[in-house]
């Protein structure tokens, strides 16, 4: 098991690095398959070294990986992170499903009340 | 009974829905009476600290919690619009954090049932993210709590 703190900051930076539209498009076209930078680069108004730091973020973050070959490097999309995001927001709703059975049990209770 | 769902149909937003086996009048009165939120707001196992509802237009509401590790978790903000039974508009902030969240609720009642239609709005996407995280952290505390409950059913 991991400690609880390495865990959410992994997801601190899988939600920053999904802050940013440009990389979220990214991340949209590498889910269509492997990309080199110059591809990347192709639909958006940016120069490659642009491109190349919205890569490091997302590298950093683990949610993609770049191939080995030196001289074009592609990118890969790696979908462990992305699915703990997805966690995150069943998380957030088991927390508030919890609340709301609370308050079923609530509602019981002063429907039974004599009025 | 429809359980929960919740979306995020735009970077900002979380919209809320559910049904409640129950008329919209105690849906509402068990939404705003601080004796009932007592009940059910808090997380498992973790009381209320603070439970304070000044239910008129302009009135401060402010909600605590400790959590298990001794935190103090504090939620607060300011009711905008009431229009009992059906549809409020509150404001909410998260202590430390000055950035401040809309919320708009509406319950609709048919066949003594009652549908919750909620939207949350976030000043950033960077807010919104953090509050979905807050399910994350109390999730984890609490997928802990039960393995050592199974831990020492064994």
């Amino acid at each position: 098991m991991q400690p609880r703190g390495s865990g959410s900051s992994k997801l601190d930076a899988t939600f920053a690095a999904l802050a940013d539209p440009t990389r979220r498009a990214i991340l949209a076209r590498l889910a269509t398959g492997e990309a080199t930078v110059t591809e990347l680069a192709a639909p958006f108004a940016m120069s490659q070294p642009a491109i190349s730091t919205h890569l490091k973020v997302l590298e950093r973050a683990g949610l993609i990986s770049r191939g080995r070959d030196a001289q074009r490097r592609p990118c890969k999309l790696v979908a462990k992170p992305l699915e703990a995001a997805t966690d995150y927001l069943e998380r957030y709703r088991e927390l508030w499903e919890e609340r709301f059975q609370r308050l079923d049990t609530v509602l019981e209770e002063l429907k039974r009340r004599p009025r | 009974m429809s359980k929960l769902t919740i979306t995020t149909p735009a970077p900002c937003e979380i919209h809320f829905h559910r049904v409640f086996d129950a008329p919209r009048q105690l849906v509402y009165e068990a939404m705003t009476t601080p004796a009932l939120v007592r009940r059910w707001w808090g997380k498992r196992d973790t009381e209320m600290t603070v439970c304070e509802i000044d239910l008129r237009v302009g009135g401060k509401w402010r909600f605590g919690l400790r959590t298990p590790e001794g935190f103090e978790v504090v939620f607060h903000g300011e009711y905008v619009e009431l229009s009992p039974p059906d549809r409020t508009v509150h404001t909410e902030s998260f202590e430390p954090h000055p950035e401040v969240s809309t919320i708009v609720t509406t319950l609709t009642e048919h066949g003594g049932k009652t549908t919750m239609v909620a939207v949350a709005t976030y000043p950033s996407q960077e807010v919104r993210d953090l509050v979905l995280g807050s399910g994350m952290e109390s999730g984890a505390a609490e997928s802990y709590d039960r393995m050592e409950e199974l831990v020492r059913a064994t």
